[in-house]
C-alpha cells in the first residue's frame, strides 16, 4: 500500500510502456488526434443508437445520460489474469459457503470468528431464510468482486457485491464497440473472448433448477421495471439468454407455484434472475407497499418450487462490515490462505478504531457498512473541514454503521480526451458465476475509469465512466 | 410470449402508424387550405375534419375553442395535451418499445429510437424559434413519415415470424383500418355514388386531399386509368384488395394475422371468428349497395366492429 505516484497499468510513459501495453501506447503515439476524436465520436454515437442509458438516481433531466465510455483498452495479461480467476473462485465459494452457515449450522458464531450482532442484526440478514437451504446450497450465483491494484503484483478486493451486482451488459457492448472501432488494434492483441458470458449465465441458471429432471427449465429476468436505472441491462441480458424479461404483474403464485401470464395462458417459473432487492420480492413476507414484487414468490421458493438467483438474505455477505472478515471465512471454510488481499480495514465499532479513524479522517476513506454505488462515504484527502466535521459527527453518533480504508493509490491507465492522453485511475469487476457445477468467470469483467483527474470514484451513479477489458495472451509478459 | 409484451407490441405498432396517418393527414389539410377559394369558404372547416379524423376534435375545442391553422397544426404535431399528437404517439411508441426490448430486433429498436432521437431535435428547434416555420414542418412532417416506413421495414424485414410478429401486424392494421374508416367517416359526404351530380372543381381537390391523406394518389390512376370519381374514391378504399390502406385489404391482413396466431397456439377463438366474419362481409360487398344502403351508415358500423375486435383481441389474448 504505497503513497505517492500512482501505479500506471501501461507503464510511466508512452515511451516505456510494460510490455503487455507496447501495441497501445504505440497505437496511441501513433494515431492522429483527429482520428482519435472521431473514435470517440463514433463510439458516443453507436452507445446512443443502440439506446445504452444508465439512468442515475436523483438526476431528473438526465433520465437517459449515457455512460461514458473510454475508448483505450485495458489490458490485463493472461498470467495476472489466471492468479486473479484462481482467487475470484476462492472468495465467491467462501462466500457461498458463510451464506449456507449463517441460515443454516452458524458453526461460524459459534467459533466466534465473527462477532454475533454483525449478522443477526445486520439489515440484510433475512430471519425468513433460517433453516433454508438454497438449491444446490449456492446463494451467490452471479457475484460482482471489485478489485484494484496498486503496484504490477498484488490484486485487492475493494468490495464484494452478493446482491444484483450490474454492468456485465457494459462489459459485453463495449467488446464490440472496440472491435468495431479499432479492429487493427484489436488483431494486434490476442484477447480472450467475452461474448459466451450469456451462455454461461444461462446454464448457471439452468443448472440450479428446482426441478431437477425436468428437461427445459423456464427461466426469467425479473426487472423493476423502464424506470429503473439498470432497465437496460435487464432487457440487454433476457434478449442475450432468450428468456422473458418480466414484471413483478407477470407473475403470480397458485399453491406455491409461480407462474407467468402468457398469451397462451399461465406457463410455470422455474428460475428467476431477480433484479428487483429483496425488501421488493414479496408484499407478503417484506415492504407490504411494494408493488414490484409478487405475493407469495418466497412461500414458492421456500416450497422448493423456484429458484431465486441471487438468493434472498445474501446482502449480509457483501456487508462492508463482513467485508473485513472473508480473509477470515476462508480460512475458516476452505482452510486455505487467501489469494486476493482485503484493504486494510477499520471497524468503527472497535472503540480503539474509532479513535484511530477520527483522529485521521483527512487521510482515509469512511464508508457506511451498507452504503453502494459512492454515496454516503468520505473521501478524506478531498474533503473540506466543514465535510469532515459532519462526517465525524456521524462516526461518532453511530459507529457500527462505519468502516475506515486508507486512500489507495489506486493504478491508473491511459485514457482519451479531447485534451489528449491522460492516465485516470481505475477498477476492475469481474462476473463470477456460481452454478450446480462449478464456479466460472468469463476473462476480463467491467473496468470502471474516475473520469474526473485526480478523482477515485468510479461510480457510474457518481460520473465514472467504463473501458474494454483486454485478458490478452502475451509471451512478453513480465516476470 | 408474456401477455404484457403482446400488448406493448400492438400499442408500438399502432402508435407508429396513427403518427404516419396524422402526418399525412396535415399535408393534405395544408394542400387544401392553400387553394385559391371563391370567398366564402372557411379554412377552418379544412382543419376541423383533420382533426376530427384524427379523433382529436373534442380535445381540442375544449383547449383552444377556436379553430385556426396554427393551433390545430400545434395540435396535432408537438401538444402533449392531445393523446394522439405525433410527439404523444412517438413518445409512446419508444415507451412500449423501451417496455418490450427484448421482444424487438435492434434494427425495430434503433428505428424507434432514431424517429425519437430526431423527434427531440425538432422540439428542441422549436423551442428556440418558438415555432415551426412552413418548411420546418414539412421537413417534420417527412421525417415522421419516413420514420414509420422505416419501423414497419425493419419489423417486416428482421422479425421473427413468430407471436410477436403478429401482434406487431395486428397493431398495425387494425389501427389503419381505423384511420381509413375515420377519414372516410369525416369526408363521407363528398363522396358521392355515381348516380349524383357532381359539384363544383374544389371537391375535385377535396377528392385528391383523401386520395393523398393515405398516399393513394398515384395508385388510384393505377387502378382505374381514369379521372378522379368519388365512387372509385370510395371503392378504392374500401373494396380494393389492392389497395394496402383499405378496409378490406386491411382485413385480410388482420384475418391472417390472426390465424397465425391460431395456427401457431392450437388455439382459435371469438378474435378469429369476428375478423373472418368481418372480412367475408367485405369480400360480398359492393359499393352499389354501400351507397344503396347509406355510406355513412356503413363507416359508423365498420368502426364500431372494429373497435369490437380490438376489445376481443385484448380479452382473448392480452388479459387486459
Amino acid at each position: 500500500m504505497t503513497a505517492g505516484a500512482p501505479f500506471d497499468e501501461m507503464g510511466p510513459s508512452l515511451d516505456h510502456p510494460r510490455p503487455i501495453y507496447r501495441h497501445i501506447a504505440r497505437w496511441l503515439q501513433e494515431t492522429p488526434p483527429e482520428v482519435l476524436a472521431a473514435r470517440r465520436a463514433q463510439a458516443e454515437y453507436m452507445f446512443r443508437r443502440i439506446g445504452i442509458t444508465f439512468g442515475v438516481y436523483g438526476d431528473k433531466d438526465a433520465a437517459e445520460r449515457l455512460i461514458p465510455f473510454d475508448i483505450v483498452p485495458r489490458v490485463i495479461s493472461r498470467g495476472e489474469w489466471t492468479r486473479l480467476e484462481a482467487g475470484l473462485i476462492q472468495r465467491v465459494t467462501a462466500l457461498n459457503m458463510f451464506l449456507k452457515d449463517v441460515y443454516g449450522a452458524r458453526a461460524i458464531l459459534k467459533e466466534n470468528i465473527i462477532p454475533p450482532e454483525l449478522i443477526l442484526r445486520n439489515p440484510y440478514y433475512r430471519p425468513e431464510m433460517i433453516g433454508h437451504r438454497a438449491p444446490h446450497d449456492i446463494w451467490v450465483h452471479i457475484g460482482g468482486i471489485d478489485i484494484v491494484r496498486v503496484d504490477a503484483s498484488e490484486f485487492y478486493v475493494l468490495e464484494d457485491n452478493a446482491r444484483t451486482p450490474s454492468g456485465v451488459s457494459y462489459m459485453l457492448e463495449n467488446r464490440e464497440v472496440t472491435m468495431r472501432l479499432m479492429p487493427d488494434l484489436f488483431a494486434r492483441h490476442s484477447v480472450a473472448p467475452v461474448d459466451d458470458y450469456p451462455d454461461e449465465l444461462l446454464a448457471c441458471l439452468a443448472s440450479v433448477a428446482p426441478r431437477p429432471d425436468f428437461s427445459e427449465a423456464t427461466i426469467v429476468i425479473l426487472t423493476p421495471g423502464p424506470f429503473n436505472s439498470a432497465y437496460y441491462e435487464h432487457s440487454f441480458l433476457a434478449d442475450k439468454l432468450g428468456v422473458e424479461l418480466v414484471e413483478g404483474r407477470d407473475l403470480f403464485v397458485a399453491e406455491d407455484v409461480v407462474y407467468m401470464r402468457t398469451t397462451l395462458g399461465p406457463k410455470r417459473v422455474d428460475v428467476i434472475y431477480r433484479r428487483v432487492d429483496d425488501e421488493y420480492l414479496d408484499p407478503l413476507v417484506f415492504n407490504p407497499e411494494s408493488i414490484l414484487g409478487v405475493p407469495g414468490l418466497i412461500g414458492a421458493y421456500l416450497a422448493g418450487n423456484v429458484t431465486i438467483a441471487n438468493a434472498v438474505g445474501t446482502g449480509v455477505a457483501d456487508d462492508k462490515a463482513i467485508y473485513s472478515y472473508v480473509p477470515d471465512l476462508i480460512k475458516f471454510y476452505l482452510s486455505e490462505k487467501p489469494l486476493l488481499k482485503n484493504i486494510p480495514t477499520h471497524r468503527c465499532r472497535e472503540p480503539d478504531e474509532l479513535k484511530y479513524v477520527l483522529e485521521r479522517l483527512d487521510q482515509l476513506v469512511v464508508k457506511e457498512v451498507n452504503g453502494s454505488g459512492g454515496y454516503g462515504m468520505l473521501v478524506g484527502p478531498h474533503a473540506s473541514a466543514a465535510q469532515r466535521e459532519l462526517f465525524a459527527a456521524k462516526l461518532k453518533a453511530d459507529p457500527s454503521n462505519y468502516i475506515a480504508q486508507p486512500t489507495l493509490a489506486l493504478s491508473t491507465c491511459p485514457a482519451s480526451f479531447d485534451s489528449g492522453v491522460s492516465p485516470r485511475h481505475v477498477d476492475l469487476r469481474p462476473f463470477v458465476l456460481s452454478g450446480a457445477n462449478g464456479v466460472k468467470i468469463v476473462p476480463g469483467g467491467l473496468t470502471r475509469v474516475a473520469l474526473t483527474k485526480g478523482s477515485l470514484v468510479v461510480n457510474s451513479s457518481q460520473g465514472g465512466g467504463t473501458k474494454d477489458t483486454w485478458v490478452v495472451d502475451d509471451d512478453a509478459e513480465e516476470i | 410470449m408474456l401477455a404484457r409484451t403482446a400488448d406493448n407490441l400492438f400499442w408500438l405498432a399502432r402508435s407508429m402508424e396513427r403518427a404516419d396517418f396524422i402526418a399525412r393527414t396535415i399535408e393534405a389539410t395544408l394542400r387544401l387550405e392553400y387553394l385559391p377559394r371563391s370567398g366564402v369558404d372557411d379554412p377552418a372547416i379544412e382543419w376541423e375534419s383533420a382533426l376530427n379524423a384524427a379523433g382529436a376534435f373534442e380535445e381540442f375545442i375544449e383547449k383552444h375553442k377556436v379553430i385556426d391553422e396554427a393551433n390545430a397544426i400545434d395540435f396535432l404535431t408537438f401538444d402533449r395535451d392531445n393523446p394522439s399528437s405525433i410527439c404523444n404517439c412517438l413518445e409512446n411508441a419508444r415507451a412500449n418499445g423501451r417496455a418490450v426490448r427484448t421482444a424487438l430486433t435492434v434494427e425495430t429498436w434503433t428505428a424507434i429510437n432514431d424517429a425519437w432521437l430526431e423527434l427531440k431535435r425538432f422540439e428542441a428547434t422549436r423551442r428556440a424559434a418558438k415555432d415551426l416555420n412552413l418548411e420546418a414542418l414539412t421537413r417534420f412532417l417527412d421525417y415522421v413519415k419516413k420514420a414509420s416506413l422505416d419501423f414497419d421495414g425493419a419489423c417486416y424485414r428482421t422479425m421473427l415470424r413468430n407471436d410477436g410478429y403478429w401482434f406487431n401486424r395486428l397493431g398495425i392494421y387494425m389501427e389503419r383500418a381505423d384511420n381509413t374508416a375515420r377519414l372516410l367517416d369525416v369526408k363521407y359526404h363528398l363522396l358521392l355514388p355515381k348516380t349524383e351530380t357532381v359539384g363544383g372543381s374544389l371537391d375535385y381537390f377535396q377528392w385528391v386531399a383523401i386520395l393523398r391523406a393515405v398516399s393513394a394518389a398515384t395508385a388510384y390512376h393505377w387502378v382505374y386509368r381514369d379521372r378522379v370519381k368519388p365512387w372509385l374514391i370510395a371503392d378504392l378504399l374500401i373494396l380494393k384488395p389492392a389497395m394496402p390502406r383499405s378496409l378490406i385489404s386491411c382485413y385480410e391482413s388482420i384475418d391472417r394475422a390472426l390465424d397465425s396466431l391460431a395456427r401457431d397456439d392450437g388455439r382459435s377463438g371469438a378474435a378469429q371468428r369476428q375478423a373472418r366474419t368481418m372480412h367475408a362481409k367485405l369480400e360480398r360487398a359492393s359499393m352499389t349497395e354501400i351507397f344503396q344502403n347509406g355510406l355513412h351508415e356503413f363507416i359508423t358500423s365498420f368502426i364500431e366492429d372494429n373497435a369490437r375486435l380490438s376489445a376481443t383481441i385484448s380479452e382473448q389474448y392480452l388479459f387486459v
